[in-house]
């Protein structure tokens, strides 16, 4: 059976094989040097001679005080960037969908969709400028009657920046899958709620908003599974000594502990933290997932 | 035609106004820069905020001083390798594996699929990922660059999905006629889903067109450094020392002369992108339905 199958198939298993050592290699290869989390790296004699340690490096980071910093950072940084940044894109798709004239609409949807296309040192470098004391920011600041900073030197102002640049990159290219989830509602509700009262703002809350509402809920668990894992360049290039108290997260951690400070078994164990978490997470969201997808088909 | 109540033609009116101040929000930040960088330096300088028109005389000086620029030049061509080579390699790869997976026949599909979609729920993260680079021998080199990030378990799943949807009847007469499965992946399937190979040829190249965090950790000669990782020395660390040698200039000249070659700078790798965007843009939305549906 074995033997049938390998004389059968052997072209196709050839054209795996450069895939399956892609994997083996890039993605396998790593999980190996795990190993590092337990045990004292020394550069000279390799992952598997350097001698074990156990738990220390785990233990000496859920010592620290850094361990409840890094981890309320992340959280609090995802959380804003979700309840804020998820429901957005839902509203601007709802509004783009009530524009009749469709040029308009076409040019609002290039223009919005465009922020996406613009790398994120180039994002990064223009919130630099923008929020120097006398930026842009500092400029709108001044109008209100106040005193301008330097934004990225404040700890309390990083989240803000952090989530309020992301919706500005991505409201307009995130609403794309609202917006094709909303053309393909039947128009026939809309004629069937029009002829029993139902205004424009009625409709759009008892037609649009169920009609997508499948696409909602599977958008948001996917979200919330990859919501540990996100947006970790961006703060490495916006984050300064001065705001690490809020801006810090485990995977800028991890990098700067790691590849800054050379700390690699440290960095490992840490690294392993978020894994697992993020492990956890999508594991979650994937049942919940494959769960709901399958009761909305019934 | 559905009537209008006043209520709602003051909401369309609102509306319409909204989505132009959106617009505008989302243009005004790439307008800024552009005009920023044709202004009088010294204005600039001196003047900050906003910026609705140039200040001072056109000037095209900041463009010149990039364009100049040895390190820039050798940034865009470095960068053109990165996303030519390595979008050729993800194709390439993702292409076979993808007809291969997507083959119903063969026993050992399934076992190789489990093993690809493992990686998506869990990673060795940074510094396991550094040191196999590291003790590969491949630190500073570009395939450091191209190599690690080839294969995409998103667009391999993405392009196998394509390929199971081509008729099994196609694939069924290709056999009749002699074809093996090398040329009915390239002859047959790439054909008949080139929708998909386009957007996901698309992905890969616009992911390495922005790479740089791998690059900041691998690449250590200048003279390897993609355009992104360059991007980073002059708009975030502000190196823009080697950029202005202006010989004699003063102190506060050089200064806005800095400002302004990071203005133009920004400008000068956001333009290609920004002019090719437009036309791309169908296939990029065409990219996230295809995602989404599989998702």
């Amino acid at each position: 059976m074995v033997a049938r199958d390998w004389r059968r198939f052997w072209p196709v298993y050839l054209m795996i094989l450069p895939v399956l050592a892609y994997y083996i290699l890039w993605c396998y290869g790593p999980m190996y040097g795990i190993l590092l989390a337990f045990k004292e790296y020394a550069p000279r004699k390799g992952i598997m001679g350097s001698p074990w340690v156990g738990t220390k490096y785990f233990i000496e980071f859920f010592a620290s005080p850094y361990a409840f910093r890094v981890i309320r950072n992340t959280v609090l940084i995802n959380f804003w960037n979700l309840v804020i940044g998820f429901p957005l894109p839902i509203v601007f798709a709802l509004l783009l969908n009530e524009i009749r004239h469709t040029g308009y609409k076409r040019t609002v949807q290039t223009i919005t969709y465009m922020p996406h296309f613009i790398s994120t040192v180039i994002i990064c470098g223009m919130l630099i400028d923008f929020t120097a004391s006398d930026g842009v920011f500092g400029e709108i600041i001044r109008i209100l009657g106040g005193t301008p900073v330097n934004l990225l030197s404040k700890p309390e102002y990083f989240r803000s920046i952090y989530v309020g640049s992301d919706i500005w990159q991505n409201l307009g290219w995130d609403s794309i899958i609202f917006l094709s989830a909303l053309t393909s509602i039947n128009t026939e509700l809309y004629e069937a709620a029009t002829i029993d009262g139902c205004g424009a703002f009625k409709r759009a809350i008892h037609v649009s908003v169920p009609g997508i509402l499948p696409t909602i809920a599977i958008l948001l668990i996917l979200r919330i599974g990859a919501m540990m894992s996100v947006g970790f360049e961006k703060i490495i290039l916006l984050y300064n000594g001065l705001t690490y108290e809020t801006a810090d997260v485990i995977s800028s951690y991890v990098y700067r502990k790691g590849i800054v400070e050379n700390n690699f078994s440290f960095s490992t164990a840490v690294g392993l933290f978020n894994s697992v978490i993020n492990c956890i997470l999508v594991v979650a969201a994937n049942r919940i997932s494959a769960r709901l997808t399958e009761t909305s088909l019934w | 035609m559905i009537k209008q109540t006043t209520g709602e033609k003051a909401f369309s009116v609102f509306n319409y106004f909204l989505l132009f101040v959106i617009s505008i929000v989302c243009l005004y930040p790439i307008w800024h820069v552009a005009v920023a960088s044709v202004s009088d330096p010294l204005m600039v300088f001196s003047k900050r905020g906003f910026y609705l028109w140039p200040l001072g005389e056109l000037n095209l000086r900041g463009y010149k001083l990039v364009m100049q620029n040895p390190n820039i030049l050798s940034g865009f061509l470095n960068t053109l390798f990165y996303v030519g080579a390595g979008t050729a390699l993800s194709m390439f790869l993702t292409i076979i594996g993808a007809y291969a997976l997507s083959r119903k026949g063969p026993h050992w599909n399934r076992l190789v699929m489990k093993i690809i979609i493992v990686t998506m729920y869990f990673q060795g993260g940074l510094i396991p990922f550094y040191l196999l680079v590291k003790d590969l021998n491949l630190l500073d080199t570009r395939m450091s660059i191209i190599l690690p990030i080839a294969v995409n378990t998103w667009n391999l799943i993405v392009m196998r999905t394509a390929f199971a949807a081509v008729p099994e009847s196609v694939v069924e007469s290709a056999k009749l006629d002699g074809a093996g499965d090398w040329r009915t992946c390239w002859v047959i399937m790439v054909p008949m889903a080139q929708a998909t190979v386009a957007v996901i040829a698309l992905f890969y190249a616009v992911r390495m067109w922005n790479e740089w965090f791998n690059p900041s950790l691998f690449i250590s000669s200048k003279t390897k450094y993609p355009l992104q990782l360059l991007l980073r020395e002059i708009l975030i660390k502000n190196d823009t020392k080697s950029m202005t040698q202006l010989g004699s200039v003063g102190q506060s000249q050089q200064e806005s002369y800095r400002l302004l070659v990071k203005y133009c700078t920004i400008m000068v790798a956001t333009i290609p992108i920004l002019l090719v965007y437009p036309f791309l843009q169908r296939y990029f939305i065409q990219g996230i339905m295809i995602g989404s549906i599989k998702g």
